[in-house]
């Protein structure tokens, strides 16, 4: 253990701002890109799938139209 | 006698994992063993460097921003030499994947990237008394945020997805020559920015258990890139390739799960 | 030639054209990407003068003068070749300290003394505990003494 007390390790010699400032930046953006790769997946499929069904419902409006127009 | 029918062979080399069908599942089993590899060689390094390293003699506890700092900073520039490789790979061999795996490593090189330029950036107010200077070393570091950066909005802005790619290849492989110059710079030119501390061709100068903590902390981040890479080009495929059958099959497969 | 040899083969020759562009530029602007002159080639006239530029160097062990103001200090640059001194009026670098690094910012004066508007502390690679540094200067020491 390199650290006399709990206090003495968040203190960091003096120099608290600088190394949690930075562990603490790092932590946000790793963080942030975990949430946003799991929406990403997320959004991509809902909107492929709701491409599908608009599609579906084209082909399937196309084909009312020609039962109806043959 | 009737003869067996038998399925046509799928080809057993490596490279029918070029084909997005056959990565896309693959990537999906690998990530998580990566990512968990990954968790448990951050704890490991953070322990190492913040309960079993000792305090510099120069510089006191603010040394130890070097175990996040060196790995965001090798990684920024290892992910762009690979989005380098796979951009060339993808403009000679024509392989759809090679520029979708280019475009999946892009952010989380940036996000390296900006990681280094931050921490280094906090480290030498306290050390060399400036929060940045225009040296050789930081410069060239921050023109790769920009290179990064411009490779991303480029590839988003373009609509048509070949065209995309090759433009996305023509930065990562131009850029790339950035890269040897960020690692370089420190002999070449006098900079602020001190020299290697870990190098292929000289024994290390730092102490062992800083050493190791600094290497544990680059594997980690190393295996977590892998992670959130291949989860990312899981998406990149299924948008890229959602005109196939196989896409279909698993868009039925994942409809009410997500 | 199969396409793809052509291609790999116009590739590979682009790619070694903008190398050879990239290096043109490097060595074109050295001048430029100079971040510090040291005080051997300030002492050579190499250093630009009648504008502000910076020296890199050692701080002479033994230099360091406190005036009476209290704010200004003189010290001197050194690269154990030529010595430069330098005068500095402000706050200082914690890492500033005699025998180690440091990268001032200024104008060389007619006296032939520089006027430092900044002055950064320059830190080597060599990370080490409080032990191991003790044990190092103690054997430079000991070196320096045999060498006497």
């Amino acid at each position: 253990m390199q650290w006399e007390s709990w206090s003495a390790f968040w203190d960091m010699g003096g120099f608290a701002p600088f190394v949690w400032g930075s562990y603490g930046v790092t932590l946000l953006l790793v963080v942030g890109e975990l949430i946003l790769v799991v929406r990403r997946r997320r959004d991509t499929v809902r909107r492929l799938l709701r491409l599908r069904r608009a599609n579906a419902a084209g082909a399937g409006g196309r084909r009312a139209f020609e039962e109806i127009v043959e | 006698m009737m003869k067996d029918m038998h399925k046509p062979e799928r080809s057993k080399s490596l490279f029918r994992f070029a084909a997005p069908q056959m990565f896309y599942p693959l990537a999906g089993r690998l990530a998580p063993w990566f990512a968990g590899i990954a968790a448990i060689l951050a704890a490991i390094g953070l322990w190492l460097g913040f309960f079993v390293a000792p305090t510099d003699a120069t510089q006191g506890d603010v040394y130890r921003v070097i175990y996040i700092h060196v790995a965001a900073a090798w990684m920024s520039m290892f992910v762009y030499m690979v989005m380098a490789f796979w951009s060339f790979v993808g403009l000679v061999m024509n392989t759809r994947l090679s520029f979708i795996m280019s475009q999946a490593l892009a952010p989380t090189g940036a996000m390296f990237c900006f990681v280094a330029l931050l921490t280094g950036s906090l480290w030498g107010k306290p050390t060399w008394g400036a929060y940045w200077v225009w040296d050789a070393r930081l410069t060239s570091q921050l023109l790769l945020l920009f290179l990064y950066l411009g490779f991303m909005a480029l590839t988003r802005a373009i609509e048509d997805p070949r065209r995309a790619d090759k433009a996305g290849a023509i930065i990562a492989l131009v850029g790339a020559v950035n890269v040897p110059i960020i690692y370089f710079s420190v002999k070449w030119w006098n900079t602020l920015h001190q020299g290697a501390s870990v190098s292929l061709d000289k024994a290390p100068s730092m102490a062992t258990t800083m050493l190791t903590g600094m290497l544990v902390m680059a594997l980690a981040a190393w295996a977590y890139t892998i992670a959130v890479t291949f989860w990312r080009v899981r998406s990149l495929i299924l948008e890229r390739e959602r005109h196939t059958d196989w896409v279909a099959a698993e868009l039925n497969a994942l409809e009410g799960k997500i | 030639m199969k396409p793809r040899s052509k291609r790999l083969m116009l590739l590979g020759g682009a790619v070694a054209l903008l190398i050879g562009a990239v290096a043109l530029v490097l060595t074109a602007f050295q001048e430029n990407l100079v971040f510090f002159h040291t005080p051997t080639e300030v002492a050579e006239g190499k250093a630009p003068t009648g504008r502000t530029f910076r020296i890199g160097g050692l701080v002479e062990p033994g230099s360091i003068k406190r005036a009476a103001d209290g704010l200004t200090v003189q010290f001197a640059i050194t690269d154990t070749a030529k010595v430069i001194p330098v005068t500095y009026k402000g706050s200082l670098p914690d890492l500033f300290s005699e025998g180690k690094g440091a990268v001032v910012q200024g104008k060389m004066g007619a006296d032939g003394q520089f006027a430092a508007s900044e002055v950064l502390a320059k830190h080597d690679e060599n990370y080490m505990p409080p032990e191991a540094q003790h044990a190092v200067d103690q054997a430079q020491k000991t070196a320096k003494t045999v060498k006497q």
